[in-house]
C-alpha cells in the first residue's frame, strides 16, 4: 500500500468517524468540534488532489468561519451542563433508515457508474487563473453567477443589519 | 542578479537523494517527514524559549530595569529554568468541566501554529511548504486557532474564561479582515500569492520601498492588525489579567499552559515572519535596483541571516507596542477595526489596484 493511498484511507476514516460522532454525540459543543475536524479533513483531501485553493477555502471558510460562528453562538446560548435528550426510539430508527436508503442509493451509483480515466492534460489551478475565470464573460465564464451570489450576499447583510437594528421607541421603553 | 546567495535547495535535495539511495521511496518519505518534524519541534522549544527571554529583556529596557541576570551568563538560563517548574507542575482536573474538550483545546491552539509555521520561507530553498496559494494558506490554517481558544473558555466551565474566550473570539474574527486586505495589497503588487513567488518580485526593492505610500500603510494596518490577532498588547483584552485573573486560560496548568503560553510567542514569530516576507523581502538582501556592486555586496550576507533579522526587527516592534500603550477597552478595540482599519484598507486596496495598474510601481 503506496503512502498516498494510506493517507487516503486515513483521512475517509476521520471523515467518517467523526461524521457520525458529530450527530451522536449529546452534548452540542462537542459536535461542533467533531464537525471541525470533518471539514479539516476534507480539506487533507483537497490538498491530497493538489488543489491547494479549494482547500485553502475550505479552511478559511467552513473551519475558520462557520464553524467559529457556530462555536460563538452555543458559547452565548448555552450551558456547560446542558444535554441533548435521547432522541425517541421511533425517530431513531426512521433515522437510521433514511440514513441506510441515502447512502444506499449513493453508493450504489458510485459503484454502478463507469468512471473513466481522463487523458486530457491538467488544467491549471493558478490564482490568477481562477480569478480571471470566476470574472469573465466569455466562454466557461462565471460572472453572472458570481454578481448574483454577490446580491445574495448583500441581501443576507441587509437582513441581517434589519434584525440586529435596535427599535428606538422600544428601546426607549428599556 | 542573486546566483551568489547560497541556496539551501541543494543540502536537502542531496539528504533526499541520499535516502532514497538507502531505501524504499515511501521509507524516505517517511524518513524525511520524521527528520522535518524533530527539526521544526527543537526549532519550536528553543525559539519559545529564545523568545519568552527576549520579552523580558526588552520589557526590561523599556521599563528601566535590567531583567533576568542571575541564572546563567545575562539570565540566559532563566527561561530554561521555568521552562523544568512548569513542566513539574501538577495538570489540575476540573470538576464539571468538559474534559475532552479541555484537553484537545491546547492542541488545536499548538496544531494550528505549527501549520502555518510550515509555509514560512526561512532561506532560500529552505521552505516546507511552497504552495501556489502560500499567503491564503497561512491565512488559512491560523484561523484555526481561534477555535482552541474558544474551545478552551467554554469547556473550563468558568466565567472569567468564557468572558476571555468570547472577547478573543469577537476580536480575531475581525482583525483577520485587515490582516487579509493588507497582505493582499502586495498579493495585488507582485501578482502571486506564493510566498517564494513574493520574495523573488523583491530582488529588486523590497515592497514598502518599491510600492510608494500605500505598501507603507499596508504595512502598518499589518502591524496593528496582527498585534491584535496574536492576542498581544495593548489588544490581549482576551487575557487581560487585571480584569480576568488570566482570561481563557485560567483554569489551565502546567504543561498544558505552556501550550498556549508557547502557541502565542510562535503566533509571533509567524506573524512577523509573513510581515518580513510579504513587506521587507524575507531572505531577499537589501537590493537597490541596478546598483549592481552593492546589490552583490549585500549578497556576501546569508539570506538566513536577512530572514531573522528581519523578523526579529517586527517582534522587537511589536513588543515595543505592548510595553508603550494601555490596553484598550472592547469597544474602542472593534471601533477600531471596524471604523477605522478596516475603510482604511478597502480604500487602500484600490489604490494599489489603480496604482498597478497605470504602472506607476517600480
Amino acid at each position: 500500500m503506496s503512502l498516498s493511498v494510506f493517507m487516503f484511507y486515513l483521512l475517509s476514516g476521520i471523515i467518517l468517524t467523526f461524521s457520525v460522532l458529530s450527530v451522536t454525540t449529546r452534548r452540542i459543543l462537542r459536535a461542533a468540534v467533531y464537525l471541525l475536524f470533518v471539514l479539516v479533513a476534507t480539506s487533507g483531501l483537497y490538498f491530497m488532489l493538489k488543489y491547494e485553493f479549494m482547500a485553502a477555502v475550505q479552511l478559511t471558510l467552513y473551519a475558520g468561519g462557520i464553524v467559529v460562528l457556530i462555536i460563538f453562538s452555543i458559547l452565548l446560548t448555552h450551558h456547560i451542563s446542558h444535554r441533548f435528550k435521547r432522541p425517541e426510539t421511533m425517530n431513531l430508527l426512521m433515522g437510521i433508515g433514511v440514513a441506510v436508503v441515502g447512502s444506499g442509493v449513493v453508493l450504489a451509483t458510485l459503484l454502478t457508474h463507469p468512471f473513466i480515466a481522463s487523458n486530457s492534460p491538467e488544467l491549471p489551478v493558478d490564482m490568477s487563473v481562477i480569478g480571471n475565470q470566476l470574472l469573465s464573460t466569455g466562454k466557461n465564464g462565471y460572472v453572472l453567477p458570481f454578481e448574483l451570489i454577490s446580491i445574495l450576499l448583500l441581501a443576507a447583510m441587509i437582513a441581517a443589519i434589519i434584525i440586529a437594528k435596535k427599535d428606538k421607541n422600544k428601546n426607549s421603553e428599556i | 542578479m542573486s546566483s551568489k546567495i547560497y541556496d539551501f535547495s541543494s543540502l536537502t535535495g542531496s539528504i533526499d537523494a541520499a535516502l532514497n539511495s538507502w531505501m524504499s521511496p515511501g521509507l524516505a518519505v517517511l524518513t524525511e517527514l520524521v527528520i522535518i518534524g524533530l527539526v521544526f519541534l527543537i526549532f519550536y522549544a528553543l525559539l519559545g524559549l529564545f523568545l519568552v527571554y527576549l520579552e523580558r529583556k526588552v520589557c526590561a529596557v523599556i521599563q528601566n530595569r535590567v531583567g533576568p541576570n542571575r541564572v546563567g551568563k545575562w539570565g540566559l538560563l532563566q527561561t530554561i529554568a521555568d521552562l523544568i517548574k512548569l513542566l513539574m507542575k501538577e495538570l489540575i482536573p476540573i470538576r464539571k468541566a468538559d474534559h475532552l474538550l479541555f484537553v484537545l483545546a491546547p492542541f488545536i491552539v499548538i496544531i494550528a501554529s505549527f501549520m502555518a509555521m510550515g509555509a514560512v520561507p526561512f532561506a532560500k530553498g529552505l521552505h516546507v511548504l511552497d504552495f501556489n496559494i502560500g499567503v491564503f494558506y497561512v491565512m488559512a490554517v491560523s484561523s484555526l486557532g481561534v477555535v482552541g481558544i474558544l474551545i478552551a473558555g467554554w469547556s473550563s466551565n468558568s466565567k472569567y474564561p468564557l468572558i476571555g474566550a468570547m472577547r478573543s473570539g469577537a476580536q480575531i474574527v475581525s482583525y483577520e479582515l485587515s490582516v487579509g486586505l493588507s497582505l493582499m495589497a502586495i498579493v495585488v503588487f507582485s501578482g502571486t500569492m506564493s510566498l517564494s513567488g513574493i520574495i523573488e518580485s523583491q530582488a529588486d526593492g523590497w515592497w514598502i520601498f518599491k510600492g510608494h505610500i500605500p505598501a507603507f500603510i499596508a504595512f502598518i494596518v499589518f502591524l496593528i492588525a496582527s498585534t491584535a490577532e496574536i492576542n498581544r498588547g495593548p489588544f490581549d483584552l482576551a487575557e487581560a489579567e487585571s480584569e480576568l485573573t488570566a482570561g481563557f486560560h485560567t483554569e489551565y496548568s502546567g504543561i498544558k499552559f505552556a501550550f498556549f503560553f508557547l502557541a502565542e510567542y510562535i503566533n509571533m514569530f509567524i506573524v512577523a515572519a509573513l510581515g518580513a516576507t510579504v513587506f521587507l523581502g524575507g531572505w531577499m538582501p537589501f537590493h537597490i535596483g541596478n546598483w549592481e556592486g552593492f546589490n552583490q555586496v549585500m549578497d556576501y550576507i546569508p539570506s538566513i541571516v536577512w530572514f531573522f533579522t528581519k523578523t526579529f526587527f517586527i517582534i522587537y516592534v511589536i513588543m515595543w507596542f505592548k510595553w508603550t500603550f494601555p490596553r484598550l477597552r472592547i469597544d474602542q478595540l472593534l471601533t477600531l477595526e471596524w471604523k477605522f482599519l478596516l475603510p482604511i484598507s478597502m480604500f487602500n486596496i484600490l489604490l494599489i489596484a489603480f496604482l498597478v495598474l497605470m504602472h506607476w510601481h517600480f
